[in-house]
């Protein structure tokens, strides 16, 4: 096991700084910097905002310094919001998108769940075929149709709920159940099909055969191995909700991390851009990592490969 | 497919998609495309015409799905966004196939080292998320928005190789690639006219399955404002635009996204079915 941990560990932190590079690369050849206005600044403004923020240094030597401060957990000045550090916009909005995707997570896990037993409990059925039905439809119609279209039920006409913004929980009630829906739709698809392939397993048989409630055959013998692909889906699904609430949390205008992402790519604000992409992808990798872990944890065969 | 035979019963079984769904998806996508490459042809109406009696009005015969704040015809500019949303998809769909399929040709019949190099990089693209890709190349290729979908196929190959390359294994011994071995044929034939044939029915299921990714993928950019702009015009353009208006006007919202979902449905469902058919591997991932 140990040896399996580093591995994954030294994969996981080699691809995080792969990806710090890329971008960093590739922001850097992008055309156009972060100074270019409707008007050109006078060339000894430029020049002193340049060196200010050690635009005039060599590639690498820049490069160096960024890799420096990040090991410091500075992730520098933003370019365009004069008066913070990144770090101080990323803290600003890291909590409402950690509080969103929690949420969603826990909404997509509970609820597929809950779907995909419900249609397992008799493949081909009209009950199977119809959550099944619901399923494929609400995969196929993006967020940016049902978020407007939840805002429209929920807030506009029935009122029960807040159509965007901040400041209380019920501010995240639709979001977090837009963001979740098509994932929910996906989880509940995994856990049938694994549901039924675990109904044909011999022990399942045998428990049945004892005369062991239903309740307590999917509780016990049942969910334990559906479990399994569910905790290896969580990697992705874990990474596409920490994204797709860039989406969301424009439509209902909260303010997190997601929203500064948008703003930085429109304004160029390459520290903001790369501020968020650290964050990001530190937080998908090491989510990835984890879900490795569990996984190798449960099934032996898997840290011996 | 030599699978079917030892195939497990239970799996077979817990396929719920009919044949009906799979014809009608396809009755669906042949209606979207004719309706993208015929529809501004037939309508009355230029994308970019402004009725002045009508103004945000709902669907009449006048105008088939209502009229916009400036009083453009929804029916005209639906179908000019299809044309736009289905154009995007295929480049980057294209640009996809260019890179994947050589790529899992490549590291499947190569085995060995470059095999290991080849499939690790493709792990560590898999870590990142699409979203994150996306912005990069909005702020690298902002300015044009057909060079920056062309950039974002060169992100959707990922599916396409890992199928490629375990298709690749599955043939690289058979006999018929042996035989043209031992005739002397050389690697570029091999893969080329022995291999990539075999290959070619998994390889365009999963370009099925891989497109509501791209499409979805462009109607997020442009909803967000950061892929096609005014005054041209897409499926995510459109209902960003629906989204302004839905209180007073829900039809503008309406149209646009159920055509959006609709076209992501049948591509879903279509390419579900034909993987059924073929016996593949179900890969489980959204976005």
């Amino acid at each position: 096991m140990a040896g399996y941990l580093f591995k994954r560990t030294f994969f996981a932190f080699a691809t995080f700084l792969v990806v710090v590079s890329a971008v960093f690369f590739l922001l850097r050849a992008a055309p156009g910097g972060p100074f270019d206005g409707e008007r050109r600044l006078p060339p000894d403004i430029e020049a002193n905002l340049q060196a200010a923020y050690h635009l005039d240094e060599p590639l690498a030597q820049q490069y160096a310094r960024y890799l420096g401060n990040l090991a410091q957990g500075d992730l520098g000045p933003s370019f365009r919001q004069k008066d913070f550090s990144v770090s101080e916009l990323i803290a600003l909005g890291l909590p409402t998108s950690v509080l969103l995707g929690l949420s969603a997570l826990a909404i997509a896990v509970l609820v597929g769940t809950g779907v995909g037993i419900a249609a397992s409990l008799s493949p081909g059925s009209g009950m199977d075929r119809s959550l099944m039905a619901l399923n494929n439809v609400s995969i196929a119609v993006p967020t940016i149709v049902t978020a407007p279209a939840l805002v429209l039920l929920f807030a506009v006409i029935l009122t029960w709920l807040p159509a965007g913004g901040s400041g209380s929980l019920q501010h995240f009630v639709l979001p977090a159940i837009a963001l979740a829906l098509p994932y929910a739709a996906a989880v509940a698809r995994l856990i049938r099909g694994a549901m039924i392939e675990a109904a044909a397993e011999t022990h399942v048989l045998t428990a049945r055969a004892k005369g062991l409630s239903q309740a307590r055959i999917i509780r016990r013998h049942m969910l334990p191995i559906a479990a399994v692909p569910l905790i290896s889906f969580l990697g992705p699904t874990a990474a596409g909700l920490l994204t797709g609430s860039v989406v969301v949390e424009q439509i209902f205008d909260l303010p997190g991390i997601g929203r500064y992402f948008v703003q930085g790519a429109l304004a160029r604000d390459y520290t903001l851009v790369m501020g968020v992409v650290v964050v990001y992808s530190s937080a998908i990798l090491s989510f990835n990592l984890l879900v490795d872990l569990a996984y190798g944890w449960l099934d032996p065969r898997i840290r011996a490969a | 497919m030599s699978t079917a035979t030892h195939q497990n019963p239970t799996l077979r079984r817990s396929s719920v998609r009919s044949a009906w769904s799979a014809w009608l998806a396809g009755g669906l996508l042949l209606l979207v495309l004719g309706s993208a490459l015929l529809g501004p042809e037939i309508a009355p109406w230029q994308a970019e015409e402004m009725d002045w009696q009508a103004m945000e009005a709902p669907p009449s015969a006048r105008h088939w799905f209502g009229t916009d704040l400036v009083g453009r015809d929804l029916f005209v500019r639906t179908m000019q966004g299809a044309r736009v949303s289905l154009l995007v998809a295929l480049i980057a769909i294209s640009v996809s196939l260019c890179i994947g399929v050589p790529w899992g040709l490549l590291a499947g019949y190569s085995g060995g080292l470059l095999d290991q190099l080849m499939m690790r990089f493709v792990d560590a693209m898999y870590s990142l998320p699409l979203i994150l890709i996306v912005i990069l190349l909005v702020v690298m290729f902002g300015r044009n928005p057909y060079l920056l979908f062309a950039a974002l196929g060169a992100f959707f190959w990922l599916d396409i190789a890992r199928i490629v390359r375990g298709q690749t294994l599955r043939v690289r011994h058979a006999g018929f690639v042996e035989a043209a071995r031992a005739m002397g044929a050389s690697t570029t034939h091999i893969l080329l006219h022995h291999l990539l044939p075999n290959i070619r029915g998994p390889v365009i299921v999963y370009t099925t399955l891989a497109i509501p990714g791209v499409i979805l993928a462009e109607s997020f950019i442009s909803f967000l404002g950061l892929g096609i702009q005014e005054p041209d015009t897409s499926w995510g353009v459109l209902v960003a635009d629906g989204v302004q208006t839905m209180e007073s006007s829900p039809w503008l919202l309406l149209f646009p996204g159920t055509m959006l979902a609709v076209t992501v449905w049948a591509c879903n469902t279509l390419g579900d079915h034909l993987r059924d058919m073929m016996d593949l591997q179900q890969t489980d991932r959204i976005n």
